[in-house]
């Protein structure tokens, strides 16, 4: 065979491959999506499970719709001059009349279903007390107005870890058993305590004692007009957080990574591309980093997963206007439908977070784009 | 494990400085968490911690005496005195008797107290005493304080009288009766910067009875700013109940939480291993579900809507802790050892499916879970702390979380009680130091692709 055939030949096979390649991906991503719907229903179905065990679901919303059905009583002109036991018995008649409607005479098990579809398309009711700070009290707007607060904080956090602790592994890796290896390995036991135990230490320090950052909040108050100052303010805000978080997952993060190049850099491949006299950049990017990248990915999803739960508490602490501290307050109003409706977005959360890395993933992994993911 | 192997594994970790140190802690942490539950039986510290009455002679929010004297200060402590102690004058008259209480005490210390009370205890009166009061400084002065009628348990709060402030130059009365007024008149104290008067202090109880045999027992409590190792909180409670009793709260809740977890899901990873088919892809789907639940707003729903008690909480932790991501990593380390040859001669040799599970598979991998135990421990630890922090703490128990919580919120940082938050969370801080470096030690040890590097 001439070389020139060959290169011929090898074009359309490298499309076809990619083709190939395509087509199971989206299969692969199709697959998971809906492995993944599954999962979430049965998640929100079984915290539905849960939240209603005591009847505090059914409970809700009798109250909800005798609450409605009064309020239009009272307010319809028709009703004005009614005597007050009629007027009781027209309420009783009409939340019979609701509660017939709503099917909430059903058993639990057609009722959990008719739950399940409504926290599935996030219609996650009314606030019983709580409001966002527009003045809505429909549970959905008010957990959409802290989301963006807790996505930032917290995106910011984890990349900032994550990058750090690889690069600085990789470095350790490289430069194993000196002294600065030998201070990350003796600090790693420092992780054993989560986010908001350093926040408060970060407040006592740097906010009380030398009150150079402020102790709480996202912005200062009022907010400042200018975009670049608000951003300014912002950042300085954020500050405090995201070196609680940086700080509490910081060295564990370089350790187990650090451990992990160790173990894949005495591979017997490595060992070749070393005796060939690759140039270590090379065998670092080529060789090492390559082929654990799957793994990288799953950690790093396993982290931010990990993360998401500790948050609350964080928000808390710094008084951060995320869902943390929106869940805290639900918690303070005993606000039910806000507590099970930040339950589910957690759980939506959750599953973006697994759909994304598993997209991810997908496309590191040689495997998956061949085999359409079939084990 | 066998035995050499045992001690060849102890042999091992003895040479990590760092295990020694976590061992020498969790070690001291446990002496701690006995001694505590012998000597301060778990009703009694329930019903201590409940608060009121028995803590009405302890100072409200008091630092820790230890940290005063470590920086040189000589803040006042509580001081008590008994009208048992005293010498008590009685003239009877008819109808009644009149008594004379000097209720006598040395005042040296450098601060003024937080706060006075004089406790009076009057049993079995058909009439109601009448009690009047004169203090008397060591330089001469005396203030009449007022007279009063007591019940059968009368609390006279003096810093609480406004009348006697206004008499005093608008100085709180547990300051201006014992500050120097050297050289002025009552009046013309500078309120800016009292300073304390040492000597001896005499508080006169004059009293009047109608009754030959009751008689009157008072206490005067002049409430320190330092009380004993960890302070009171701001319901005068002892703080050092709290860390004493929070210790083996903790242990048990962090070691319960990581047994539950570990073995259960390390059996449910073998069964699956082990029955391959349907039962495995169960609990593959499971553990997915599972991934997805959020583990602390499941557990915020449950404290809100059930109850907070610390054992539904656990079982609660458990329960979502059986299908976690451990099974996925159990399950990749339980593959091989299902196609080992052992294994294979067991079932020559007609061995159950339990049999194999329980007696075979599990043995194998159960050195490599010690490290992931023990660094799990404080994990739960934590988790039981961030609970209580966010006000899910159990309703009854003293926990180091609920004392973190309290501090909070009474904005202890921002009132400058730094103890209150520094002490629960140093004791957190070392058992999550003292585990977590065993563990990592441990892990070193165990970890056979660990151990050549």
């Amino acid at each position: 065979m001439t070389p020139e055939s060959s290169t011929e030949s090898r074009l359309p096979s490298l499309r076809r491959a990619r083709l190939r390649d395509l087509r199971h991906l989206l299969l692969f991503a199709v697959r998971r999506l809906v492995a993944l719907l599954v999962t979430v229903l049965v998640g929100v179905y079984l915290t539905i499970v849960v939240a209603n065990m005591g009847g505090q679901v059914d409970e809700l919303r009798l109250v909800q719709i005798r609450s409605e059905v009064v309020e239009t009583v009272r307010a319809d002109p028709a009703f004005f001059d009614m005597p007050g036991e009629e007027r009781n018995a027209l309420v009783e008649r009409q939340v019979a009349l609701e509660v017939e409607r709503l099917r909430l005479d059903q058993p639990f098990v057609v009722r959990s279903l008719d739950y399940l579809q409504r926290a599935m398309s996030l219609d996650l009711g009314r606030a019983e007390q709580m409001h966002s700070d527009r003045g809505s009290r429909e549970v959905r707007d008010i957990i959409t107005e802290r989301l963006p607060a807790t996505l930032l904080l917290f995106g910011t956090a984890n990349l900032l870890v994550f990058f750090t602790a690889v690069f600085a592994a990789l470095r350790l890796s490289r430069h194993y058993g000196s002294a600065l290896d030998r201070t990350v390995i003796a600090l790693a036991p420092s992780s054993a305590a989560p986010g908001w135990f350093y926040g408060i230490f970060l407040i006592l320090l740097l906010a009380f004692l030398f009150p150079l950052l402020p102790a709480g909040g996202m912005v200062t108050a009022p907010p400042p007009e200018n975009r670049l100052e608000y951003a300014a303010s912002l950042i300085r805000h954020m500050l405090l957080p995201v070196a609680a978080m940086f700080f509490s997952s910081i060295f564990v993060s370089i350790y187990s990574w650090r451990t992990f190049f160790l173990i894949h850099s005495s591979e017997d491949y490595v060992e070749m591309a070393r005796a060939k006299g690759l140039p270590s950049h090379r065998i670092e990017r080529r060789y090492i980093l390559r082929p654990a990248l799957a793994p990288i990915i799953t950690s790093f999803l396993l982290m931010l997963i990990g993360l998401w739960s500790g948050a609350i508490i964080l928000e808390q602490v710094f008084n951060w206007p995320g869902l943390g501290s929106l869940l805290f307050q639900a918690i303070g109003h005993r606000d039910t439908p806000v507590i099970i409706g930040g339950v589910v977005i957690f759980a939506y959360l959750l599953a973006a977070t697994v759909f994304v890395l598993d997209i991810l993933y997908a496309l590191l992994d040689p495997r998956v784009r061949i085999q359409g993911g079939r084990r | 494990m066998s035995a050499v192997t045992q001690r060849r594994a102890w042999r091992e970790l003895a040479r990590y400085p760092s295990a020694l140190v976590g061992m020498t802690i969790i070690l001291l942490l446990i002496g701690v968490a006995i001694t505590t539950m012998v000597a301060i039986p778990y009703g009694e510290a329930l019903e201590r911690w409940r608060g009121g009455e028995m803590w009405q002679r302890y100072p409200v929010n008091a630092s820790p005496a230890w940290m005063d004297r470590l920086s040189g200060g000589n803040a006042a402590r509580t001081l008590v005195v008994a009208s048992r102690d005293a010498e008590i004058e009685e003239a009877a008259f008819p109808g009644g008797r009149r008594l004379r209480i000097p209720l006598e005490f040395d005042y040296a210390y450098g601060g003024f107290p937080s706060e006075i009370n004089l406790f009076l205890n009057a049993e079995g009166h058909a009439r109601t005493p009448f009690v009047r009061l004169l203090w008397q400084a060591p330089d001469g002065r005396e203030i009449p304080l007022g007279g009063y009628r007591i019940g059968r348990q009368e609390r006279i709060s003096l810093s609480q009288d406004r009348g006697l402030e206004r008499r005093l130059g608008g100085l709180a009365p547990h300051i201006g009766l014992l500050a120097d007024h050297t050289g002025q008149g009552e009046q013309s104290v500078t309120p800016a910067a009292p300073e304390v008067l040492e000597g001896r202090y005499r508080l006169l109880l004059d009293a009047v009875l109608f009754d030959e045999q009751a008689g009157l027992e008072a206490e005067l409590v002049l409430y320190g700013r330092v009380h004993g190792v960890a302070g009171t909180d701001h319901q005068r409670r002892d703080l050092s109940l709290a860390l004493l009793w929070g210790t083996p709260v903790a242990l048990a809740f962090g070691l319960i939480a990581a047994v539950g977890t570990t073995l259960t899901t390390l059996v449910i990873a073998a069964v699956g291993v082990w029955y391959r088919g349907w039962v495995d892809a169960v609990i593959q789907r499971l553990t997915e579900v599972n991934m997805i639940l959020p583990v602390l707003p499941i557990l915020v729903m449950v404290g809100t809507l059930y109850s907070t008690s610390i054992w539904l909480m656990l079982g609660v932790v458990v329960l979502l802790g059986i299908f976690s991501a451990g099974i996925k990593t159990y399950r990749a380390m339980l593959m091989p050892i299902r196609e080992a040859p052992y294994i294979e001669a067991a079932l020559a040799y007609g061995a159950s499916d339990l049999r194999i599970v329980w007696r075979y598979m599990l043995p194998r991998i159960l050195p490599v879970l010690i490290p992931t135990f023990v660094t799990l421990i404080p994990t739960f630890v934590f988790l039981e702390a961030s609970l209580a922090v966010l006000g899910l703490g159990d309703p009854e128990l003293p926990t180091w979380g609920k004392v973190l919580n309290d501090a909070q919120s009474q904005s202890a940082l921002y009132n400058g009680y730094v103890y209150w938050v520094v002490a629960p969370a140093i004791l957190l801080m070392l058992t999550g130091l003292g585990f977590a470096m065993l563990g990592f030690a441990l892990d070193r040890v165990f970890n056979p692709r660990l151990r050549s590097l």
